[in-house]
């Protein structure tokens, strides 16, 4: 993975962001506060703009600088979880400076589990972890299986979308959403439905890169 | 959307200058990282940061002066600050005995400042405010959530800080004052924010939020409108059901305004709830009524109990001169 690779899966990312604007806005209306697009598109832009400043920079510590800036951006807690999962990545993959595809998985479970533990919380509590630990478990299993990058996106892409509609069925135990009980059954998670689309958005980009 | 706004993008600033401007006396502004702090810095004594969101003032930013906070980090609307404001803010006001962060119990907002604190080269502490008894459910590990009743916390903190007390001392009376407040809202519209250009949410005119949020987040359940004595009946039973106090208790009453709730209702609400207090055995012998923990545009009011003891009368009683709280200097 080169950094030119970060950069534009970073305007992927964006640009899905930007596109789902009314979608993630009712989603936050119907179980939360309303300000998670908001935030979401804060930091999305912001890592946008300083593609200069990224550009210079190894993968690895690219992954670091846009964590910290997210940290320094969005606020409310996307921002710390996002940038736990950015450093983290980061730290990983200057650990493994191999340029494998088990490399990135590694980086990726490593990033979801520093999400865990800053947000003190786990599978089925209606949280962006609904979309992120299935897809890590998968990623690590295909990424050791020697399946070809493009079915390890196409599987992942399917799981997260999978994950986030899970996020439907459930009380909320973590989170603004926590506060509703019962009532938050039938909406789905504004934060596991930006956590798919990123993941979309960065899958896509591997397969437009392959293709 | 009606507000009085130049541009979405500078509402913070535009505000937070307008504050310090307004407060010269009692506050200094730095921007990017945005933070507050007392403008005579105190010496040797532990520091007390505040923050949150924005769209609560006058919390945290009118606390600031004498006798209450040493600095506050605001954050966008209704959104936690970022620890490099937490960090800024402490390297201004660190005094030799330490930080003390108070934060209200919110997810966006412990994370924000738990990585501040590890990131702090001071010694640190943590007051989690959680007095709204609003969300029934004990099972819901993140917790009850922190609202008005966090004034209180500050205000009896700050005093005792101004002693010269230690960061554990501040830290433990904090703690127990926390533990013996409860707060309950009640929202009769969404409010609105700015950057959404819409409602939070949708309510009927014959509806009622119970237990709202600060953020226009619901609470335990939508009510029909009824008359203001059978709506403060119902908080005031929660409230009582999780303070559980003896008879013969004396106490704080704080009725807080969210924002677009006149004073004279306000007024309306403590003269119900004193009253109903009083029947319980519970003697009001202080009370604070005013909007101090808003939420933006948000028609509605929150009723907060704290239960006194002789330490926290003496610290609510102390001087303290702030923006939004004076007296005794």
């Amino acid at each position: 993975m080169k950094t030119s690779f970060i950069l534009s899966a970073s305007e992927s990312i964006r640009d899905a962001i930007l596109d789902h604007e009314s979608e993630l806005e009712s989603l936050d209306r119907a179980i939360g506060d309303g300000d998670h697009y908001i935030n979401m598109k804060r930091g999305a832009n912001t890592i946008v703009e300083i593609r200069a400043e990224l550009e210079s920079l190894t993968p690895d510590a690219a992954l670091n600088k846009i964590g910290m800036k997210l940290l320094s951006t969005i606020g409310g807690a996307s921002g710390p979880l996002l940038a736990s999962f950015f450093m983290s990545m980061g730290k990983i993959l200057k650990e493994n400076a191999d340029d494998s595809v088990p490399s990135y998985a590694a980086a990726f479970v490593a990033g979801v589990e520093a999400i865990q533990q800053r947000g003190k919380a786990g599978l089925g509590e209606k949280t962006m972890l609904d979309v992120l630990i299935p897809v890590a478990q998968q990623f690590s299993t295909l990424a050791t299986s020697n399946t070809n990058i493009k079915d390890i996106c196409t599987a992942l892409m399917h799981t997260a979308e999978q994950g986030m509609l899970s996020t439907k069925a459930l009380i909320a135990t973590k989170g603004r959403a926590a506060g509703l009980g019962e009532r938050a059954i039938g909406h789905i998670d504004p934060g596991a439905k930006s956590c798919q689309l990123m993941i979309e958005a960065v899958c896509k980009q591997v397969l437009l890169i392959q293709n | 959307m009606k507000k009085f706004i130049n541009k979405i993008d500078d509402i913070l600033v535009e505000s937070l200058s307008g504050f310090a401007g307004a407060h010269h006396d009692l506050v200094k502004l730095s921007l990017d990282p945005n933070f507050l702090t007392r403008q005579q810095k105190a010496i040797k004594k532990v520091a007390i940061i505040s923050g949150g969101g924005s769209g609560h003032e006058p919390l945290h930013a009118g606390y600031i002066g004498y006798g209450m906070l040493d600095a506050a980090c605001p954050g966008h609307v209704f959104t936690s600050p970022t620890p490099d404001q937490m960090l800024a803010a402490a390297e201004e006001v660190h005094a030799d005995k330490g930080i003390l962060f108070i934060v209200k119990n919110y997810a966006g907002d412990v994370m924000n400042f738990e990585m501040a604190a590890e990131m702090l080269p001071f010694e640190s502490a943590t007051v989690l405010t959680s007095d709204d008894c609003a969300v029934i459910n004990s099972t819901y590990t993140t917790g009850r959530r922190g609202v008005a009743g966090t004034v209180i916390v500050e205000k009896c903190v700050g005093s005792l800080a101004e002693t010269g007390a230690t960061l554990q001392a501040c830290k433990a009376l904090g703690d127990k004052v926390n533990g013996l407040t409860a707060s309950m809202g009640i929202a009769l519209t969404s409010c609105t924010v700015p950057a959404a250009g819409r409602p939070t949410f949708d309510i009927e005119d014959n509806e009622i939020e119970m237990g709202v949020g600060i953020h226009g987040e619901p609470g335990r359940k939508r009510e029909v409108m009824r008359e203001a004595d059978a709506i403060v009946q119902e908080v005031v039973s929660a409230i009582l059901d999780a303070l559980k106090p003896s008879p013969n208790s004396e106490a704080l009453l704080l009725i807080n305004g969210f924002g677009a709730t006149p004073l004279m209702e306000l007024y309306i609400i403590y003269n119900t709830a004193a009253k109903l207090f009083n029947h319980h055995g519970i003697n009001i012998t202080r009370s604070l009524v005013g909007n101090y923990t808003t939420a933006l545009d948000m028609a509605g009011a929150s009723i907060t109990l704290c239960l006194l003891d002789d330490e926290i009368k003496q610290h609510w009683d102390s001087p303290v001169h702030t923006a939004a709280l004076r007296w005794g200097v």
